[in-house]
């Protein structure tokens, strides 16, 4: 990151299905008036918006932070719940502890982080149980984005 | 072809987004999953769901997805209708079940 990085900070909502997902179309509009590329602006914010959901699932919320550099946009999520025991299991597709509540409303289907790696340049994953879990996503600028 | 010519194929109702009516599109997604959709679905596709709750609106949104179709005639939230008013989505609603709406778009030309 260098001094032209601009930094964004959202809440996470926890409370209410239909907040989730607020923060990521936030951002989305955001870079859309910053003028990057659509594809690289889906992938941003596909990949903030499952991360959402899941801190919405698993989590009851928490914070996210958008770090636009020169060469890199980088998305911070955090949140303070149960925390991931297993962070190898819950990266393989089809895999989740989501309950039958929230597999009806579309999500919860164990794609969540796959998804979030698919869309990231890099993903890195950091939990522990009983504090919190932190998610890094990069996302390269290539060239005229 | 056009979201009228869908929606016409389909025998649907304009819910909302009348005014994207003529916009064009060339694929579909017909899914109750949405990582699935945020995983594989593009900005001139559409989605045919089953699902009705405010997070279907939002995977479009994510996707710049111009059309949502709500298939098998279920009862449509308020607040779905809402964030779809106010993020400028065209939504329309059929009877039809997914898999024969699926099929009759694919019939007319729409591919996945």
């Amino acid at each position: 990151m260098d001094e032209k990085t601009h930094t964004f900070r959202y809440t996470v909502h926890g409370e209410d299905f239909l907040s989730a997902g607020e923060a990521s179309m936030h951002a989305k509009r955001t870079l859309k008036e910053l003028g990057y590329s659509s594809d690289l602006i889906r992938r941003v914010s596909v990949a903030m918006y499952e991360g959402e959901i899941n801190m919405f699932i698993h989590a009851g919320g928490g914070e996210a932070k958008m770090e636009v550099g020169e060469n890199e946009i980088t998305v911070t999520l955090i949140d303070w719940g149960a925390g991931i025991p297993d962070v190898d299991m819950a990266m393989r597709e089809g895999y989740s502890t989501a309950t039958a509540d929230i597999r009806s409303l579309g999500f919860g289907a164990g794609m969540g982080l796959p998804n979030m790696k698919r869309f990231a340049d890099e993903l890195t994953v950091s939990s522990t149980v009983g504090v919190g879990t932190k998610v890094v996503m990069r996302f390269a600028i290539r060239n005229k984005e | 072809m056009t979201i009228r010519e869908i929606a016409n194929r389909l025998n649907a109702k304009i819910l909302t987004g009348e005014e994207l009516l003529d916009t064009e599109v060339d694929g579909a997604c017909g899914s109750d999953l949405m990582s699935d959709v945020l995983a594989f679905g593009d900005q001139h596709s559409m989605l045919l769901t089953g699902l009705t709750n405010p997070q279907v609106i939002r995977t479009a949104m994510m996707l710049d997805m111009p059309c949502v179709v709500f298939v098998r005639g279920k009862p449509m939230p308020e607040e779905t209708l809402a964030l779809a008013r106010a993020s400028g989505l065209c939504t329309l609603a059929t009877d039809i079940r997914l898999f024969e709406a699926c099929g009759l778009l694919y019939a007319g030309g729409v591919r996945g």
